[in-house]
């Protein structure tokens, strides 16, 4: 099993730095666990998920894979972007196969593998359109089927359902749970969505913000259960799951009151 | 809320203000323009209000663009006329492509690069072509080179320009995305900055293909002996007003057709030049 460890990191923006966003971040994900990052706009998510992807250095202490320290970005933590960042000049189809061309995998074999993503995303029929022919729902099911034919140990999401309707979100939610579950990577999500993210990860971390720290760590299994055959609607109205989301709420706004 | 709703269900579908029955006359005022400039120069021509020295007819206009498309002007044949003159456009074109684009790139991607090339495209782009072209000749001759060299010049400042803003403006995300995917830098620059610049490198090369044709002509004024330019200041030195209006209206009608062909090139090409 992987593990990527963001190892006592500080950051901050600009040189010479600023004050720093991030202030002594530990945080450590194995390639099993679904870890959700919660917390207030400007708390400092995106920077966070920028260091793991290795598209931003820190400015003290590193992120390491297994003992490797990451020098930069590389496909074995895909990413998913809030605005999805397709490549309007290729089909989605195209878009797919982006890293497997980029390793020169021959067409065959690629035409292959792109079909099987993009009928795991439920994009089989749509596969030749162009990225603006696309709603919002299906172009980040490409950005999410473009990650992963890079067959990452990570996957990291940034919002990736931010943009979508409640009822889309909904069957996203439930498709990114079979997708951690049959991809077999380790996933890194941000989300502004309490409910979201404790339905769907095996933890839940709390950032907060000025400069961004973490304030909670919490082992939930939820989305576990979903997996095992309860409905989500039952999950999500169940006493425990109610409690642990009031008790998260209170965590975040009390960073409101702090300042 | 579910007021809201109702009011946005009940509403019956607006017709479309473009469907509005009966034609738009609108579109046609090009078209009369034409025809009345065409009907005025009928008239002053073949009435007598100016002279035919200085204003033939059209017809025979008409007529002068059948005997120098058959028999030639000035050793040529309209069409090598034409030739000689497309022909270095298109040289032109190939030469500051080839130069102009990587240069651009340099000056988006890099500071010094941007401080060694910037002075010098932004003194040779407000510069009247014409303004070198003496200098151009004592350097190389009165030759094709000479022309070629003129006409790349003016072509080459628009096409820089244009490249380096098409570069500039690549979206960091695509970038990450590439990187996060696997990419080299080699194949960054492949895969995700050229087609991200390629809509506006298209731009510029139209923007210079315009300049580049009107540079060209006025250097076949001064130096050739072949070419639309050249065809018309001979014409002109024998009052062959005839031949120097065909003239003008075949480099017009040129003129017209490149912008048209820019824009198929254009959707052809780079289709997704309105979703960057
Ligand atoms: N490129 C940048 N340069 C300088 N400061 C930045 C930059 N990007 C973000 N910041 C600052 O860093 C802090 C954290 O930003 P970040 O984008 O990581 O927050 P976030 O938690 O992702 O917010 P949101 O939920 O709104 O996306 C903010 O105070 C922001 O102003
Ligand atoms: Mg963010």
């Amino acid at each position: 099993m992987y593990k990527l460890h963001i190892d006592k990191v500080t950051f901050a923006y600009g040189s010479p730095p600023s004050a720093p966003v991030l202030a002594d971040i530990d945080l450590s994900i194995g390639s099993d666990e679904f870890v959700a990052v919660v917390g207030r706009s400007g708390s400092g998510k995106t920077s966070l998920l920028s260091l793991a992807a290795g598209f931003l250095k820190p400015t003290a202490g590193r992120v390491h894979i297994d003992g490797r320290t990451v020098e930069g970005p590389s496909a074995e933590r895909a990413v998913v972007f809030q605005d999805d960042a397709l490549f309007p000049w290729l089909t989605a189809r195209q878009n797919v196969g982006f890293a497997l061309k980029l390793r020169g995998v021959p067409k065959p074999e690629r035409d292959r593998r792109v079909n099987e993503l993009l009928a795991h995303v439920d994009l089989a029929a749509s596969g030749d359109k162009a990225i603006w022919e696309l709603s919002g729902g299906m172009r980040q099911r490409v950005g999410i089927a473009r990650a992963l034919a890079a067959d990452p140990e990570f996957l990291l999401m940034d919002e990736p359902l931010g943009a979508l309707d409640a009822l889309t979100r909904e069957r996203m939610q439930e498709f990114l749970l079979h997708l951690w579950q049959d991809s077999g990577a380790g996933v890194l999500l941000i989300t502004h969505g309490i409910e979201e993210a404790l339905f769907l990860a095996t933890r839940v971390v709390v950032l907060a913000p000025d400069p961004g720290r973490v304030v909670a760590d919490i082992a939930v299994d939820f989305g576990r259960r979903f997996l095992r055959g309860d409905t989500s609607r039952a999950i999500k109205s169940d006493p425990a799951f109610v409690a642990t989301r009031e008790r998260l709420r209170d965590l975040i706004e009390l960073q409101d009151f702090e300042v | 809320m579910s007021t809201t709703n109702d009011i946005v269900l009940d509403r019956k579908p607006e017709a479309p203000a473009a469907a509005a029955p009966g034609f738009d006359w609108v579109r046609l005022v090009p078209l009369a323009t034409v025809i009345a400039i065409l009907t005025l120069w009928w008239f002053a021509s073949t009435r007598g209000w100016v002279s035919r020295v200085f204003l033939p007819s059209p017809l025979a206009v008409l007529n002068s663009a059948y005997q120098v498309t058959v028999s030639g002007f000035a050793d040529s044949t309209l069409l090598q006329h034409l030739l000689a003159s497309l022909g270095r456009v298109f040289g032109a074109l190939a030469a500051s492509i080839v130069v102009a684009v990587p240069i651009g790139a340099i000056i988006a991607s890099s500071r010094i690069g941007r401080g060694i090339f910037d002075p010098v495209v932004e003194f040779l782009r407000p510069l009247p072509p014409l303004a070198y072209l003496p200098l151009i000749i004592i350097w190389f001759g009165i030759g094709e080179a000479s022309k070629v060299l003129v006409i790349a010049l003016a072509m080459a400042p628009p096409i820089i320009i244009a490249t380096a803003a098409g570069v500039r403006s690549v979206s960091r995300d695509r970038l990450n995305a590439a990187r996060s995917l696997g990419a080299t830098r080699l194949q960054l620059l492949r895969f995700v900055v050229l087609p991200s610049a390629l809509p506006s490198i298209v731009t510029g090369i139209r923007i210079a293909l315009g300049a580049g044709w009107s540079t060209l002509v006025a250097a076949e004024l001064v130096a050739a002996s072949r070419g639309l330019g050249f065809m018309i200041q001979s014409a002109a030195t024998f009052l062959g007003t005839d031949v120097v209006i065909l003239g003008i209206a075949v480099i017009g009608i040129v003129a017209i057709l490149f912008e048209l062909l820019m824009r198929a090139l254009e959707k052809r090409f780079v289709p997704w030049s309105t979703h960057l």
